[in-house]
């Protein structure tokens, strides 16, 4: 009996918190299916309107008036290709980076260890403008090199992946060894595969990462032919409810990938077996 | 560390190259940057530099500005710290305490996580918009809420809209660190000890503490840093710059003000900031807590 009371307590507060969470994205989401002339005498909504498919459409492809150069349809192209831009990147660099730190006995490796892991206390945002006068002089502003690479100078994963190479078996090289296997071989064909979960987690995190910067695409992207769609939001103009839809638009992507591979994400994340 | 390793040769420097190269070029020559605008000045007509020691970090530190927003950013991260700690504790108890859908509760709290700041932050200004906010009109009938006049509502407007997806992040990883409590401690301690509460304060909230230390450093971090795009499409620093943080003051004396020698020395008191505060974290509290 007091086990039924306690668990519908805990019932009760989960619901309350899932309330927090989803209302207020709900009536967004609802105010953006009405027209603009219903928000500005009414204000916000919570029962679906009829202009869904008005609203959005228009935000989607409407170039000219509502943005001057871009619509939001080439935005999300932008916001993709930089995500995965600095997925790929970020992991594949940490994956190997990582490698080096643990599999190989050095002198220096106290000091590269140092080198690379002190950069995780200096985030882009402190060392915005001297990133963008190098990114100047090495003619990369308005590219999507530009936007991806210093947004991938971070070694974040690279811990991760030393983490999780730590807890790899030594008997599993010494074996590999036994086989002939060099120390390609031995990366290539055991030890990534052995990684996937972590990959796929580090992957994710990096995606969302990127799709999510701000600051960094509004400073180096004066060509609106390179704008991302969070960044956008500070740009974008006109109706109330075309606003509405476009920041729905916005977080459906990271969301969406979250919610579909949370299990990747958590096991990765949390080493779970 | 591993017994059975390779020994050092190129190859390792190919490994490493792709990682190191990246870092080199664009971070660490932009730090190097940083410092060399920090300790120069530029002229008023931008035609030359002067090195100037230690007049840009006099400058903040005379500057009453830096002092405000200095005050903020510490309010702010202890706040925004203490509330989605709670509120992700809270949460990921009731969410370990139930049997049936404890998935689909990890599903729905999850999500808010994957939103960015900025986005958080043009959303939280339609709840808090003068002319159709929700937010604006409950709390202005209950003590004339005015977050554009109002230094104290200003701060309950940021708060509110930097807490909102934070939570998520602390849920996630509270419920993580309880789920790896073994079963057996649990089962040990409900023989010795009838009374939850108190078995959740004496037993399970020190197992937890490697996670509440770590969130406390992703907390203020967040607080730090990414709460930039929050403020930047919420208050702007209004009423007039007392919701600035550090970063963002950094920003704007360096974007707007074209300031680049005051920029690069808050860059620099910053970078001091977060180093003090990560070997405080491993100093002091590494130390004193239970690892399971």
């Amino acid at each position: 009996m007091t086990r039924l009371i306690t668990s519908g307590f805990s019932h009760f507060i989960l619901f309350i918190g899932i309330l927090i969470m989803i209302v207020p994205v709900w009536m967004i989401f609802a105010s953006s299916t009405h027209t603009g002339l219903t928000i500005n005498t009414h204000g916000l909504q919570m029962f679906l309107g009829d202009s869904f498919y008005e609203n959005y459409m228009r935000v989607l492809l409407y170039k000219g008036g509502f943005f001057k150069e871009i619509t939001a349809l080439k935005m999300f192209l932008n916001s993709f290709i930089m995500a995965t831009g600095v997925a790929i990147l970020s992991v594949i660099t940490s994956l190997m980076a990582a490698y080096a730190l643990v599999y190989y006995r050095t002198k220096y490796a106290t000091l590269l260890f140092w080198i690379i892991f002190v950069t995780i206390l200096v985030p882009l945002e402190l060392r915005i403008f001297p990133t963008y006068s190098v990114m100047a002089e090495l003619n990369l502003v308005n590219s999507y090199f530009g936007l991806i690479v210093p947004i991938s100078a971070s070694a974040i994963a690279t811990l991760f992946f030393r983490q999780f190479y730590k807890t790899v078996p030594d008997e599993l090289l010494e074996s590999a060894k036994l086989d002939g296997a060099n120390t390609w071989r031995f990366f290539i064909d055991f030890l990534v595969p052995l990684s996937k979960t972590m990959i796929v987690a580090m992957l994710i995190f990096m995606f969302v990462f990127g799709y999510n910067q701000y600051l960094w695409p509004l400073l180096v992207t004066s060509s609106e032919q390179y704008w991302t769609v969070v960044m956008g939001l500070k740009m974008m103009s006109g109706s109330i409810v075309h606003r509405f839809a476009f920041v729905m638009m916005s977080m459906v992507p990271p969301i969406l990938i979250i919610i579909v591979l949370q299990k990747h994400f958590i096991k990765g994340v949390f080493q779970d077996k | 560390m591993k017994k059975v390793q390779f020994k050092s040769s190129y190859s390792q420097y190919l490994f490493l190259a792709p990682q190191l190269g990246i870092l080199l070029i664009f971070l660490y020559w932009p730090i190097i940057q940083t410092f060399r605008d920090a300790f120069t000045m530029q002229d008023a007509f931008g035609f030359g530099t002067q090195f100037v020691w230690f007049d840009n970090f006099l400058f903040i530190f005379d500057d009453p500005a830096y002092w405000i927003a200095f005050k903020f950013t510490i309010i702010y991260s202890f706040v925004i710290t203490l509330i989605t700690a709670s509120i992700g504790l809270l949460l990921a108890v009731q969410a370990n305490n139930v049997i049936h859908g404890k998935s689909a509760y990890k599903t729905l709290l999850i999500w808010p996580y994957a939103i960015a700041p900025a986005v958080v932050g043009v959303m939280a200004n339609y709840f808090f918009s003068e002319r159709f906010g929700l937010l604006y009109h409950l709390f202005n009938n209950l003590w004339g809420f005015n977050w554009y006049e109002s230094v104290f509502d200003s701060y309950i407007y940021l708060i509110i809209a930097g807490s909102w997806k934070q939570i998520s992040a602390n849920f996630i990883f509270f419920l993580a660190g309880l789920q790896a409590i073994q079963r057996s401690v649990i089962e040990a301690s409900m023989i010795d000890c009838k009374n939850s509460v108190r078995r959740f304060w004496t037993i399970t909230f020190p197992l937890l503490m490697p996670t509440t230390f770590f969130l406390i450093i992703i907390n203020i971090t967040y607080a730090f840093f990414d709460t930039f795009g929050i403020i930047d499409t919420t208050t702007i620093g209004a009423p007039s710059g007392e919701t600035r943080t550090l970063v963002y003051k950094a920003y704007m004396d360096g974007f707007r003000g074209l300031d680049l020698g005051s920029a690069g020395a808050q860059s620099i008191m910053m970078m001091f900031i977060v180093l003090f505060i990560t070997i405080f974290q491993f100093r002091y509290i590494e130390g004193r807590i239970h690892y399971n």
